[in-house]
């Protein structure tokens, strides 16, 4: 079986709310694919169908080219963490993780190894319901593991960890990953997996937004400007406009310069004894990059009651713009 | 960009079945302790309120005014005797017989059945009061011998059931309709061919109908035969307003006219009358004239099974059902458990982990009602071995009598029980299922099957409702328990909280089944339609 996940044309209503509009992406094996966008964005809703738990209206989400529903022990397939709350109280991890193991035909052996591998061997027998959110996470990872599938999703899997689980959560994905398992990560903070995945699906109001490799992303952020300063602002000017670069004064003594590379600028000031203290490639980070690229997707959730328009006087007051009203509505989407 | 070599899995997963399904949630049932408890806690409350409810009562009792008052087994009458099939029953009746060795044929033509009885005027009742009872009998009757409790087959003229034909006291079949009189006289005829009795009637002598066939294994070859009356206890039930009901017995006489009596066979010797059984024949004995080939039988008394219950002569008597009263309370808690089993992983979103392991819903429903009613039977089971076995020796050492049921009849009600409370079970998982919230499915399921079990054994709702309640609801399983049937041929007030069901056994069992799987198959519909 090949290890992909193929999400295509998914679309769902939940009443009047569009909870997926046209949600399409691949995820591929052996790298980390980052699932982001702000809550509300679709991703649980898509990872839900994906698994087979919701129907969606149009589209189809196929697991190495079959339906969720149609596989067979399908823990051996994907594994799959949505909701580290999701345990009986009173049962131990162990025993959760048995029953597990024994919907698809595997040994408590194969309990016990995850339990190793999550690092859960001295709580294992404990009543879950005392379990800290980060020991849940693990525990939901162990569950996850449990049929060694080839296919893994997690749903924010970062929450409640602290910074030594965080780094933990990294060097595991990572290692999946390098096991060329196909590997998709939710988040709505891009912060989470800047540092983590290979590739992003960025996803807002149901929908792909852009799906591109981490460093295109910044690239094509950044826009490829050079960032100069110097102490004679005209002259620099004269001489880069002359070389083709589209030259903007950003300050009185800085440049924006499009165009050109900062070699190829150093060069050039160098070649006509142009004098200038710092030249720096413009870069954009990934944050602002998926800043900029939400900021529309994100514009509805900024609404709601009280929201004031952006025309309206400080001390009037005015009714919601229609981006207003559809901020409820949005937020049923994410339940 | 590198190659990716995609993931080959280390793990080797076992075979694909509904076993694996079954076996998870068996392994998620008994990692929760508190459902284990409540299993428990089912199982010890079914024990305890049934042992209280059934023979743990002191018996005491006097014969008379200033009589000393005498406990326990020393208030017993003496044990009634039994029919074939081991049921106490009445036997006593005035019996104008001879001898019939062989084959043979006994035919008679009645054609007066008439009665007196007294109507409650003391501790010695003149019978004044001209009447029949509805069982008044008078007839034809073939009889191993004078013994109370032995086997016999009969033809019979009736107070106002017809003519019937009755063997070995609890087999009844009815005949030509209509009261006995001078100018509609009734025919009646039994022939014996070895161990087989067929008895006949007709209107006119000439043309004769089958009424049916008795066999009595093991008839001697010389058997009595002859002519016979009876008559039941004048009886009056009143339902009392809210439920209830109180009742006078007085004894009743019945006198039959027959002739054209003829015995067929190898009889021999004269007509002798003999008072089968007592009772009440000190009251009105029993006597016979004779005019030729006619025959005018006064008699008393009652050729018929004994139900359970007061006023029948039995003393403090109790079925083994009694023993098991304490299901319903078992019940609610079966319910809460069987309800959290499905509940507790909505609440939690568990359901969504199931679901994703199994994504075959109708199956994780259907393991699910297996693994509950599994264990809900087994623990039911002991409850019931246990209340039985522990209420009988109670109930036996207070001195109460036990109503005798049959092995069969026993294993049918113990398991039955054990029976009613998986399936029980399984409609509370499957209101589980469809109202996703503990504290309402199981509210549902103490309203759909305790609360009309309570309200009718409590006697709070009258006799009728009380019957249509336990045939259209659940609660109509609790006639798994009934181990002895209403007797149509004995007059009584059969009463639900009397122990006795509008629907047998197995058809309200059915009732109850038929309610758990229109739950269920609800249940697995909504699963399958709705997103998780």
């Amino acid at each position: 079986m090949e290890a992909t996940i193929e999400v295509a044309g998914l679309r769902k209503r939940f009443g009047p709310a569009l909870a997926l509009d046209g949600m399409t992406f691949t995820v591929r094996p052996g790298q980390i694919t980052g699932f982001v966008g702000p809550n509300g964005a679709g991703k649980s809703t898509t990872m839900r169908v994906i698994l087979g738990l919701d129907a969606p209206d149009e589209g189809h989400a196929l697991i190495g080219g079959k339906p969720y529903r149609k596989l067979r022990h399908p823990l051996s397939h994907v594994g799959a963490l949505l909701d580290a709350a999701a345990l009986q109280p009173s049962r131990s991890a162990r025993n959760h993780l048995l029953w597990l193991a024994h919907s698809q035909g595997l040994t408590a052996k194969r309990a016990d190894a995850v339990i190793e591998q999550a690092g859960l061997r001295a709580v294992a027998r404990r009543r879950a319901g005392g379990y800290s959110l980060g020991m849940r996470q693990r525990l939901g990872i162990a569950a996850a593991m449990l049929g060694d599938p080839p296919v893994l999703m997690f749903d924010e899997p970062f929450n409640g960890m602290d910074p030594e689980g965080i780094v933990w959560m990294r060097g595991f994905l990572r290692s999946l990953a390098g096991e060329g398992r196909a590997v998709l990560v939710s988040s709505h903070l891009m912060g989470e997996l800047e540092d983590t995945a290979d590739h992003l699906v960025v996803a807002g109001r149901g929908t792909v937004i852009a799906d591109t490799s981490v460093a295109a992303l910044v690239s094509a952020a950044s826009g490829d400007r050079v960032g100069l300063r110097t102490s004679a602002r005209t002259e620099a000017m004269t001489v880069l406009a002359h070389a083709g670069a589209t030259v903007t004064a950003t300050g009185r003594d800085t440049l924006t310069v499009a165009g050109l590379t900062p070699e190829q600028i150093i060069e050039l000031l160098g070649g006509s004894a142009v004098p200038f203290s710092e030249v720096s490639a413009h870069r954009a980070t990934l944050e602002e990059a998926y800043m900029e690229l939400t900021r529309d997707a994100a514009e509805f959730r900024a609404g709601g009651p009280g929201h004031r328009g952006p025309g309206c006087p400080r001390a009037a007051p005015c009714s919601p713009g229609p981006a207003g009203r559809a901020a409820p509505a949005g937020e049923e989407a994410a339940r | 960009m590198t190659t990716i070599t995609p993931y080959r899995p280390a793990v080797q997963a076992g075979r694909d079945g509904f076993g694996q399904l079954l076996r998870a949630e068996w392994t998620k049932f008994r990692t929760v302790r508190g459902w284990l408890i409540g299993l428990g806690v089912a199982a010890v409350v079914t024990v305890l309120l049934g042992v209280l409810t059934g023979g743990s009562n002191d018996i005491a009792c006097a014969t008379g005014p200033g009589s000393p008052v005498k406990h326990g087994r020393a208030c017993l009458p003496p044990p009634p005797p039994t029919a074939p099939g081991g049921q106490p029953v009445r036997d006593a009746f005035y019996f104008v017989h001879q001898p019939l060795a062989g084959n043979g044929s006994l035919t008679a033509r009645v054609t007066s059945l008439t009665g007196r009885y007294a109507a409650g005027q003391g501790p010695y009742p003149q019978l004044t009061t001209p009447g029949l009872q509805p069982w008044s009998k008078g007839g034809i009757i073939i009889k191993t011998g004078t013994k109370p409790g032995s086997r016999y087959a009969a033809m019979l003229v009736t107070g106002s059931h017809g003519v019937r034909m009755q063997d070995n006291f609890t087999q009844d079949s009815a005949g030509l309709p209509g009261l006995v009189s001078a100018v509609s006289p009734r025919w009646l005829r039994l022939t014996r061919d070895g161990d087989t009795i067929t008895g006949y009637d007709s209107a006119d002598g000439a043309h004769w109908n089958l009424v049916g066939t008795a066999h009595l294994t093991g008839l001697p070859a010389t058997v009595q035969a002859g002519l016979f009356a009876a008559s039941p206890d004048h009886t009056v039930i009143n339902q009392n307003f809210g439920g209830g009901e109180s009742g006078t017995s007085d004894p009743s006489q019945a006198t039959a006219v027959l002739d054209r009596v003829s015995l067929a066979g190898s009889a021999g010797g004269a007509w002798t009358g003999t008072q089968v059984g007592g009772g009440a024949a000190a009251a009105a004995p029993g006597r016979f004239q004779r005019a030729g080939d006619a025959f005018t039988v006064t008699g008393s008394g009652d050729i018929a099974p004994v139900p359970p219950g007061d006023g029948n002569g039995l003393g403090p008597n109790i079925t083994i059902e009694r023993n098991l009263a304490g299901a319903f309370a078992g019940l609610i808690a079966i319910a809460v458990v069987a309800a959290l089993f499905i509940t507790a992983e909505y609440r939690r979103g568990l359901i969504r982990t199931t679901l994703t392991a199994s994504p075959r819903r109708g199956r994780v429903l259907a393991a699910k009602a297996i693994v509950v009613a599994a264990v809900t039977f087994m623990a039911g089971l002991a409850a019931a071995v246990v209340a039985v076995a522990a209420g009988n020796h109670l109930a036996a050492a207070k001195g109460f009598y036990l109503y005798p049921v049959t092995g069969l009849t026993e294993v049918r009600v113990v398991a039955g029980t054990a029976a009613l409370l998986a399936v029980g079970a399984v409609f509370a998982l499957g209101m589980g299922a469809l109202l996703r919230r503990s504290a309402v499915a199981v509210t549902a399921v103490i309203v759909a099957i305790v609360l009309p079990y309570i309200l009718v054994v409590a006697s709070i709702l009258p006799v009728g409702t009380a019957d249509w309640v336990l045939r259209l609801t659940p609660a109509a399983g609790f006639a798994i328990q009934q181990s002895v049937p209403a007797y149509p041929q004995v007059y009584g007030l059969y009463t639900p909280n009397g122990g006795f069901f509008p629907l047998s056994p197995w058809a309200g069992f059915a009732v109850l089944c038929a309610w758990a799987a229109a739950a269920l198959g609800l249940a697995a519909y909504r699963l399958r339609r709705r997103d998780a």
